[in-house]
């Protein structure tokens, strides 16, 4: 599967403060959360985000607190897929559980707002299509795959319960 | 084999290292009124119908309690609900406080455990040898489901504490310390190990704390093998039997001169971002938290008393003592603390998670700075996007009240 998206870039070691800052977790409404996604960055992030946009950062993405929140505002605000440097662990599984694509690139993709993003899941591949530049993705492990395909931990759990 | 090997392995039900993907079964499940209300939202759209033991899964409203809005209150009110209706362990506020001080101090945690939390500060528990990590409400409504959780199991870095300390540096500074060395992601996708002779002769308390802030290095865990501390603390708590979990092997070995290390602070906006307190010593602050899970317990708050009594908070500056549970509160009481404190001039509230996380009873306005004995300082962590804080231990909280800027214990006492 290959998906192509809009280019919008954040730093390294973005925490799930900043994603969706504490004011907002009353709520575990996606599109309410949504309206606040990476506002704790920057107040004007929720208006600069398109449906389809390909979320592009740097090392150590969604480091701090467990908040599934946060990837629940990101996938709520249309954001398609993430590629980061490395993720922060429990960020990390949260997505890989409630089925919001993630791809890890350890040598980093350079982009820049608005660049033109093509993720290459099968054959492991990201590339800038403005930019003429591409990168290895990490690949995951036959078990992650299985969730992944399952479309996050829920769809995974149907399977299980329903035998 | 690693101390997180042993443990996982015993989960899975065969022998299992570092890499592996596995599905293991765990002891106790965790939830707070911030990630339960989503775990219950999520285990009825499994379509479960009941949790597979009552007994191994605690609800504690702990983040925006006492409820500090509508929602918040319709949040513990689901929880609740849901308690009453699967049978599963509930504390209402009044009878429990933070979850991550309240569960080890009732013996719910025990070495050798496997826990799962959805709370980042789950790691806590690795300071009696619990294998205890942080996972998200998904995670959480599938565990109270099945009673498994998939993990990845880790490597293990081990740190090995070695010197002995100055005046006043406690377990904050140690962790803050390492932290500061190693960096936010230092210790990603690992189980922190913390041993040597610095940490068997530290309490209970100190080591909860160094445990608590293993995941400001990206760890998943922060292991401490168990000791006679351990087993003291454990006394009278403990309702079942439990390993005795030595050190085992380690991928990785940091060792750390305890003897040159002097109270620390981290500064905005990272917890690494780590100085020596003398350093900032020109930095005046509007307000000061003592409490939290990192360091809301007894030992903490008598830390913090001793630099307090008979002084006066600056005109300046708010002070904050939040006891982490009732029980805490109680003994604070009991001994006088709370006497100390509200002469001194500060505001004793109930047990909550409160301001650490912006949430209530003590947020910052714009440009406002505090000092805290709690665990982050991300941009906007105890309110406004423009405000800072900086991390520190009690003793260092209580001087920096007092001075009306941050300040060494020795300048008060």
């Amino acid at each position: 599967m290959k998906i192509r998206g809009r280019a919008i870039t954040v730093g390294d070691n973005i925490d799930t403060d900043q994603i969706i800052p504490a004011v907002y977790l009353t709520s575990t409404d996606p599109a309410e959360l949504a309206k606040h996604c990476l506002e704790g960055y920057d107040e004007e992030f929720p208006s600069k985000i398109k449906e389809g946009d390909i979320l592009v950062a740097g090392e150590n993405f969604g480091c701090g607190s467990s908040r599934e929140h946060a990837p629940w505002a990101i996938k709520g605000a249309g954001i398609q897929c993430i590629i980061a440097k490395s993720f922060a662990r429990i960020f990390f599984r949260n997505a890989i559980n409630i089925g919001l694509p993630i791809v890890e690139c350890p040598e980093g993709l350079e982009a820049e707002d608005g660049d033109e993003i093509e993720v290459d899941f099968e054959e492991g591949k990201v590339r800038n299509i403005s930019k003429g530049k591409e990168c290895k993705t990490q690949s995951f492990p036959p078990f992650l795959q299985e969730i992944i395909d399952a479309g996050g931990l829920i769809g995974y759990a149907r399977r299980r319960l329903s035998g | 084999m690693t101390i997180a090997e042993r443990i996982i392995s015993s989960k899975v039900g065969k022998e299992v290292h570092s890499d592996e993907f596995v599905m293991a079964r765990v002891d106790l499940v965790l939830a707070n009124d911030i990630t339960a209300p989503l775990a219950i939202k999520e285990f009825q759209k499994m379509g479960a119908k009941k949790v597979f033991d009552g007994s191994k899964i605690v609800l504690v409203p702990d983040h925006y309690t006492p409820c500090k809005d509508v929602q918040s209150a319709e949040n513990v009110r689901l929880m609740r609900e849901f308690a009453r209706e699967q049978g599963v362990i509930f504390y209402e506020i009044g009878r429990g406080g933070i979850e991550h001080t309240l569960l080890p101090d009732e013996g719910l945690v025990l070495p050798g455990d496997l826990v799962v939390g959805a709370d980042s500060h789950t790691c806590t528990y690795g300071a009696i040898s619990s294998f205890a990590t942080g996972v998200g409400s998904t995670d959480a409504a599938f565990a109270m489901a099945f009673g498994e959780i998939w993990l990845r199991v880790p490597k293990t870095m081990r740190f090995i504490y070695y010197g002995v300390l100055q005046p006043f540096v406690e377990g904050k500074d140690l962790i803050l310390y390492t932290i500061g060395k190693i960096g936010v992601d230092g210790a990603r996708y690992k189980a922190m190990e913390f041993c040597g002779e610095v940490i068997s002769k530290l309490s209970m308390a100190d080591r909860f704390t160094m445990s608590n802030m293993a995941i400001e290095a990206g760890g998943k865990t922060g292991l401490i093998p168990v000791d006679q501390i351990t087993i003291d603390y454990l006394k009278g708590r403990a309702k079942r039997e439990y390993p005795i979990i030595e050190l085992g092997d380690a991928d990785e070995i940091v060792e750390i001169d305890c003897s040159q290390i002097e109270p620390q602070v981290a500064c905005p906006f990272s917890p690494a971002n780590v100085k020596p307190v003398k350093e900032l010593t020109h930095i005046r602050i509007d307000q000061v938290v003592i409490g939290s899970c990192t360091n809301g317990r007894l030992e903490d708050l008598r830390r913090a008393a001793r630099i307090l009594k008979g002084k006066k908070v600056h005109p300046d500056v708010r002070l904050i003592v939040i006891p982490a549970t009732q029980r805490i509160w109680e003994e604070s009481l009991k001994e006088g603390l709370l006497d100390i404190f509200s002469s001194a001039g500060a505001v004793v509230s109930p047990p909550t998670c409160g301001p650490c996380l912006g949430g209530h009873m003590g947020v910052l306005g714009k440009g406002e700075r505090a000092v805290a004995t709690t665990n982050r300082n991300f941009p906007g962590r105890m309110g406004h996007k423009d405000s800072e804080v900086y991390l520190a231990n009690p003793s260092v909280a209580a001087a920096s009240a007092i001075k009306g800027r941050i300040a060494h214990p020795e300048e008060v006492i």
